[in-house]
This record gives C-alpha cells, sequence and structure tokens, in this order.
C-alpha cells in the first residue's frame, strides 16, 4: 500500500513532481559546478599566475657578484663560472617534475654587429626557444616560449636547431632591419628569423639559439643561468623554516610540498654545481595573489550552495502545502502521523536521488564548460563527490520540506478537505 | 442595518476607490502573514545574493588590482641612452600622476671594492622602496648616515665579517657601515643600496631610473604613460610588460569566473522567489475566484495581483540590497582585509530584476487560473 501511494503520486501528479523534481537538479547542477570549480581553481589560477614569468633561478654555485644594470649584465662574460647544459634535463627528474611548466636557460654574451661598415657592440642572448629535450623516457619542449610568454615576435620564431636570430625591437629599428634580413654578427653571416618586443632590456639585444651564443663565446655547453616556472603553494610558516634546523619527518613534509623554496631546493640538488632560489618579486606576491581568489571563489561556493538549497527547501515546501487535501483524507481515512509523514518522506528522497543524479552529471558538464570557455583546459569533477553530493541533496531536502510536513500531519482533516485555511 | 453599519456603508462610498484596492492588498498579506512572509524572505534573500555578487563582481578588479601593486613597478622611466635625469623629474612625475602612483627614483654606477672588485651601487629613497618593492626582504633597513643596505650575494664580497667597508668610485672614496641585507632572489642580491643624496654627494651621479607603481586600469595606466612622455621630453617611458600583462590575464579569468558564478547564482536564487511566489498566487485561487464571481474585471485582477507582486518585489529587494552590501562587504573585510564599497549603481539592477521576476512569477499562475471557470475553483475541484 505504501509502495503504490508514492507510486501512483508520482504517476499522477508529473506537474508538481516535474518541478519540485527540476529545482532539485537545477540547485544541486549549480553546487556541482560550483564546488569543481573552487576545487580546481587555485591550479587554474597558478597556471595563469606563471604568465608573469618564472619563479626560481638557478645559478652557478660559485659564482662571482652579477654587474647588472636595468638588465643590462655589464660583467665580462667569460668571467665567473657556468653551468653545464648537459645536466639542464635532470630539472625534470626532480620530486616535483610535474609542477615545473618550463625552463628557460640563458648565456648573454658579447657581439658586434656590422652595419654601414661601422662594427657595433650588442649583446647577444643565447637561449632555447621551444627546444625538444628528453629526460629518461619523458619527452617535453621548454624555453622562453612557456617560461617569457610576454615576449612577442614578428616573424618567425628561430628554431632552437638553426643558426636564426631575433633582433631586438629597439636594436632592430636603429639598424633599419626587418624579419628575412641577413645580419653579420661577429663575423657570422645570420639570418634574422623575426623582430623580438618585451618591453625591457632584450629590446636592445640579440636573442639566438643556445647553440650558437655558446658557439661565439667558445664555451660548448656553457650556460649562465636558467629561468625556472614552477606551481607552487603559497608559503606559510613550516615553509620559511632553514631545512637544516628540520628534524626528520618535518623535513619530509617541507620537501615534500611545493613550496617555493623546496623546489629551489630540489633544483639546486637535481643540477651540480648549482645554486637556485626563488625570484621573490614573482613567488612572494602570487602565493598572496592566489590565496584571495581563492578564498573569493570558496566565499562564493558557500553562497552558491546557501542559494541552491534555499531553492530546493523552497520548491518542495509548495510543493507539499499544496497537498492538504490528499494529507486530509488520508488522515480522514485513519493514517497516523507517522504514515503520513513517510509517505512525504520517501517522496521527498526519491526526488532527491533523481534530482541528485541528474544534477550531478549537469553539474559536471557545466563545470567542463566553464573550464573549457575560460581556461580552456578541463575541470575534471572527482567521482568521489558523488556519494557527498547525494546526500547533502538528501537532507537539504528532507530540511526544506521537514516543516512544511510538520505543518500538513498537524492539519485538521476536516478543515483540509473542505479547503479552509 | 443599525446605524453604525450605514454611516460606514456611507463612508464606504465616499472614500475613493483607491482604498479598497490598498486595503485588499494589505489584509491578503496580513491573513496570511506566514506564506507572504515566507515569499517576502525569499525575495530578500534572492535579492541579498544578487547585489552581494553584483557589488563582488564591479569591485573585485578593485581589490585584485591592489593586491597586483604588491608586484611593484607597472611602469619605467629612464634616460634616453641611459642618460641621467634633470634633477627635477622626480617632483615632475609626482605632480603628472597627482597621487595615484608610488614613485621611487635609483642611481646606478659600477664601483670597486677595496680589492678591486667591481660591483654595483645604487643610490634610492628608502622610504619609498619599501612601499614598492614589497617582497624585499630586509633584516634591518639603513637608519642614519653612512650605512648601507648590502645585497646578500655582496655582502661576501664587500663585509663578510660585517664590518664597515670602504667603495671607490672615479678615486673618491666613501666609508660605509653594513646596516642589514637585503635578499631578492634577482640583481638586487648583488648590489649595494645608499641613500641617494649620500649616493650623488659621493658619485655627483644623478637617478637614471625611476619606478613607478601606477593604480588603475589599463586605460588608466596608458593614459599616464603618454601624460609622462610629454611632460618629460628626456626620458623613455614604458610599461613593465611582464606585470601589465600577467596583471591583465589573472584579473580577466577571475572576473569570467565570478561572472559565470553570478549568473548561477542569481539564476538559482531568481527561481526560488518564482517557485514560492507561484505558489503563493496558486494557494489563493479562492481568493481570486470570489473576486471574479463578485463581477472584478480581468484588468482588475491583473493589476491587483501585478501591484502585490510589484510591492513585494520592491519591498524585498529594498531590504535585499542593505542585507547584500553587508554580506559583500564580510566578504570584503575576510579575505581582503579591506571594506568592498558599496556600490549604488547596483541597486536599479537588483529592484528591476526583482520586480520582473516578481511580475513573471504571479502572471503565469494567473494566466493559468483565468480560463478556469470561477465556480469550479469555489467548488474546491
Amino acid at each position: 500500500m505504501f509502495v503504490r501511494l508514492v507510486y501512483e503520486s508520482f504517476r499522477r501528479q508529473k506537474r508538481r513532481k516535474l518541478l519540485a523534481g527540476a529545482a532539485i537538479t537545477l540547485g544541486v547542477t549549480v553546487a556541482t559546478a560550483m564546488i569543481a570549480v573552487a576545487t580546481d581553481i587555485g591550479d587554474k589560477i597558478n597556471r595563469e599566475l606563471r604568465t608573469i614569468g618564472a619563479n626560481i633561478l638557478v645559478t652557478p654555485q660559485e659564482d662571482t657578484l652579477d654587474v647588472e644594470i636595468g638588465g643590462v649584465n655589464l660583467k665580462p662574460p667569460t668571467d665567473g663560472a657556468f653551468l653545464n647544459e648537459a645536466d639542464l634535463p635532470k630539472i625534470k627528474g626532480t620530486f616535483w617534475h610535474n609542477n615545473i611548466t618550463g625552463f628557460a636557460p640563458m648565456l648573454p654574451v658579447n657581439a658586434s654587429i656590422e652595419s654601414d661598415g661601422k662594427a657595433q657592440d650588442a649583446t647577444l642572448l643565447g637561449t632555447y626557444f621551444a627546444k625538444q629535450l628528453t629526460f629518461g623516457t619523458e619527452n617535453f619542449t621548454t624555453g622562453v616560449r612557456t617560461t617569457h610568454p610576454w615576449w612577442r615576435v614578428s616573424g618567425a620564431w628561430p628554431d632552437d636547431n638553426s643558426r636564426d636570430v631575433l633582433l631586438g625591437e629597439r636594436l632592430a629599428s636603429r639598424l633599419g632591419a626587418k624579419p628575412g634580413d641577413q645580419i653579420v654578427l661577429s663575423n657570422r653571416q645570420l639570418h634574422v628569423s623575426g623582430i623580438l618586443s618585451t618591453g625591457s632590456a632584450e629590446d636592445d639585444q640579440v636573442v639566438a639559439p643556445l647553440s650558437l651564443a655558446q658557439e661565439i663565446l667558445g664555451r660548448p655547453g656553457a650556460v649562465r643561468r636558467v629561468y625556472v616556472s614552477a606551481l607552487t603553494k603559497p608559503e606559510d610558516a613550516l615553509a620559511r623554516r632553514d631545512p637544516k634546523s628540520m628534524s626528520g619527518p618535518v623535513y619530509d613534509r617541507w620537501y615534500c610540498s611545493p613550496y617555493p623554496q623546496s623546489i629551489a631546493f630540489q633544483l639546486a640538488e637535481a643540477v651540480p654545481h648549482s645554486h637556485a632560489e626563488q625570484i621573490r618579486q614573482v613567488a612572494q606576491n602570487e602565493g598572496a595573489v592566489l590565496t584571495r581568489i581563492e578564498g573569493l571563489i570558496f566565499l562564493i561556493t558557500l553562497a552558491a550552495l546557501f542559494a541552491s538549497a534555499l531553492a530546493v527547501s523552497a520548491a518542495m515546501a509548495t510543493a507539499i502545502f499544496e497537498r492538504r487535501a490528499e494529507v486530509g483524507l488520508m488522515k480522514a481515512l485513519g493514517a497516523g502521523k507517522l504514515a503520513v509523514a513517510s509517505v512525504f518522506f520517501a517522496e521527498a528522497s526519491l526526488l532527491a536521488l533523481l534530482g541528485g543524479l541528474l544534477g550531478f552529471g549537469a553539474g559536471a558538464l557545466l563545470a567542463r564548460q566553464i573550464g573549457q570557455s575560460i581556461f580552456n583546459s578541463q575541470i575534471e569533477i572527482q567521482p568521489v563527490l558523488l556519494p557527498v553530493i547525494l546526500s547533502i541533496a538528501v537532507l537539504v531536502t528532507f530540511g526544506g520540506s521537514a516543516a512544511a510536513i510538520r505543518r500538513a500531519v498537524q492539519l485538521d482533516p476536516v478543515f483540509a478537505l473542505r479547503g479552509e485555511l | 442595518m443599525s446605524h453604525s453599519a450605514q454611516t460606514l456603508a456611507a463612508s464606504r462610498a465616499q472614500a475613493p476607490h483607491t482604498s479598497m484596492f490598498l486595503r485588499m492588498l494589505v489584509r491578503a498579506a496580513i491573513l496570511r502573514r506566514g506564506r507572504a512572509l515566507s515569499a517576502l524572505f525569499a525575495m530578500v534573500v534572492a535579492a541579498a545574493v544578487a547585489t552581494a555578487m553584483l557589488n563582488l563582481y564591479v569591485d573585485v578588479q578593485a581589490k585584485l588590482r591592489r593586491e597586483f601593486r604588491n608586484y611593484g613597478a607597472n611602469v619605467i622611466l629612464v634616460g634616453k641612452q641611459g642618460a641621467s635625469l634633470p634633477p627635477d623629474t622626480v617632483s615632475q612625475v609626482e605632480s603628472t600622476l597627482s597621487g595615484r602612483a608610488i614613485v621611487a627614483s635609483f642611481a646606478f654606477v659600477v664601483a670597486r671594492t677595496t680589492d678591486g672588485q667591481p660591483i654595483v651601487v645604487a643610490g634610492t629613497d628608502f622610504d619609498r622602496v619599501r612601499q614598492l618593492d614589497r617582497w624585499w626582504s630586509v633584516s634591518e633597513w639603513p637608519s642614519a648616515p653612512q650605512q648601507a643596505l648590502v645585497g646578500v650575494r655582496a655582502l661576501s664580497a664587500v663585509s663578510p665579517k660585517n664590518q664597515r667597508f670602504d667603495l671607490s668610485f672615479q678615486g673618491r672614496t666613501i666609508h660605509l657601515t653594513p646596516a642589514g641585507t637585503v635578499q631578492t632572489g634577482a640583481a638586487e642580491d648583488s648590489r649595494v643600496y645608499l641613500l641617494l643624496s649620500e649616493f650623488v654627494a659621493w658619485t655627483a651621479v644623478a637617478p637614471s631610473t625611476i619606478e613607478i607603481a601606477a593604480s588603475g586600469s589599463p586605460e588608466e595606466v596608458t593614459a599616464m604613460i603618454n601624460q609622462l612622455a610629454q611632460a618629460i621630453p628626456a626620458a623613455d617611458v614604458r610599461p613593465v610588460r611582464q606585470i601589465v600583462e600577467g596583471e591583465a590575464h589573472v584579473l580577466g579569468k577571475t572576473r569570467a569566473t565570478l561572472l559565470a558564478a553570478a549568473a548561477l547564482i542569481i539564476l538559482t536564487a531568481a527561481l526560488c522567489v518564482l517557485s514560492t511566489l507561484m505558489g503563493w498566487v496558486f494557494d489563493r485561487r479562492r481568493d481570486f475566484a470570489i473576486m471574479k464571481a463578485l463581477g472584478a474585471s480581468t484588468r482588475l485582477l491583473n493589476g491587483f495581483f501585478a501591484a502585490e507582486a510589484a510591492a513585494l518585489g520592491a519591498t524585498g529587494a529594498l531590504v535585499g540590497f542593505a542585507a547584500g552590501i553587508g554580506i559583500a562587504a564580510w566578504i570584503g573585510r575576510a579575505n581582503f582585509h579591506a571594506a568592498v564599497v558599496p556600490r549604488l549603481s547596483v541597486l536599479p539592477v537588483v529592484l528591476a530584476g526583482s520586480m520582473v521576476v516578481t511580475l513573471l512569477s504571479s502572471i503565469l499562475p494567473i494566466s493559468l487560473l483565468r480560463r478556469v471557470q470561477p465556480a469550479v475553483i469555489l467548488r474546491g475541484e
């Protein structure tokens, strides 16, 4: 009889059930989508923050002081120590290699450009543009196109294995050069594939594949410094401690957290004779920005959960209130309060489960759509969320119906049947 | 009929027509205050949520921009071909930007340590650098004359035992005491920083670089750059693209996410109001039938329910607006440690949106009921 009551209620009151079910589905959709976005937003914004540039700098351990003003290196290029290019793929062998989105080695050398028969001094910067590298079985591409996304090239990016170069835009306008021209640089005839605009010191420099810079310097395999772009976690009290002063378990926890400090520490371990340090301007501020944005989205997710809970409760309350006459009839036929309430609760949980399932699917789609249109990447939803979302849906539906059900079972059947009240 | 009833009838007959209309509105709300209150409550919550979301959406840009100003200068001004800037440039920059920016000037030379090693020495104003470059990790800022701020890598070259040291530039020597160290992970670590006045007295080299952290939208910053380029022809003014573009990127994505979230939440809240109000109006089909049976015209009925919905919408929107401003202010305090400024421009949007939702939710059931004979409703079928 109980099953029949519930079944017939669904069969005969399609419109009402549809309305309440739609409200639950919508509420769960919004809740699922917002939870998915909120759990993934940190990672997404972290990747966006990488557009500000590298946050870790790897330099030779025994280096002489940098003599650099306004991005122009005044130190004699042969002075000081170098890193070995062959060691660089080891960066991808560190514990946090998946968090390292890219790295770019730099080797500035002095060169002279001949124009109109006169020689002119210029800095040539050797680097990777989008170099194919292999570490173990892993193939990856890295270079300034990943780590310095604000560099703009009109013309074409040079190939890393070619002898093509980029001219900084201010240098190019002084020389009157355009993409496709040939220049004579330190007695080599080179092809200019494009004009580079960066808004900083590189605008006055020649940027070339690393191998060409090493050849001009006469030191094969030499690298002056490496810019590493890594996804990091905002720094906290543990991050700031000195690893030498830590006990075993604390040290393990520090080492296995993607703090800028611990990633830098592991980079220095991986690359022989190197020193790695966070670039504080980038690393410190990105932690602050990330914390703010995550906090904001978290608070908004709370608001979304609240709004959807309210929408579900409102729909359930309305649906039950409309069925006073039915309650009156059941009670007139001798049904107890418990029997009436259990019919309503059974209906509510059925609706919640159905709406919850549908809403979960729709919410996952919606989250994916949001990820695709805003961040150009997937927002994956954890299947673990399904039971959590379903139980929240059932709880909220119960909560929303409880007040209405209580009022319904307390009705005097006589008034309810006469339609008064 | 008693005397008092007669006077009552007479006074009612003389009263303007609007009084009956108002009475119906007010009595309907009072007699079913439970349902009316729950409808109003739904309206208030929806309006509050909508206000808070819109307010945050408008304000979050300003809040995040402030966070991004911690990245330091977004505009840099250098003398053409590396030349020194005219002496009054800083005051000129400040008067051009009139308080919308933090400005710090830097002068650089390559000096020699006592053992002849080249080292970059910079002169600047420490109070301004503290505001501009907040990521500098400084053990102690110089406070007395002849004190220097030494980069962590430069320290071993000039003053390994933290003792007094000498630097020479073009035959002139300066005696300095290290006050503290600076660590940034970049070029600053290899430099020595002095107070600008001492630097100029020693080297006679004037500042060549001015770093500017300008606040405002990208358009405002571009306008400032153009103004500066016009006011100071001796200098190259350019944006720090790395910072400017990164900021625009992250802000754009955050705002888009926030907009998507706001749209979802407002939609949910509106649907919540819609279902509650529809229930309320549907519930009153007997009132509707009685009015119709007593001869009310369709226009009057529509007007009655529309007025009721409008009153509810307006009250709900106003109360909700106040509550929403409160929520936005709390979120601002909790997350950004600064109040979110109430945006009155949001009010008309929320008010209009509430009216539309309430009108919609009363018109839908009415148009369903209109086709039904009053007798059928009154019989309770």
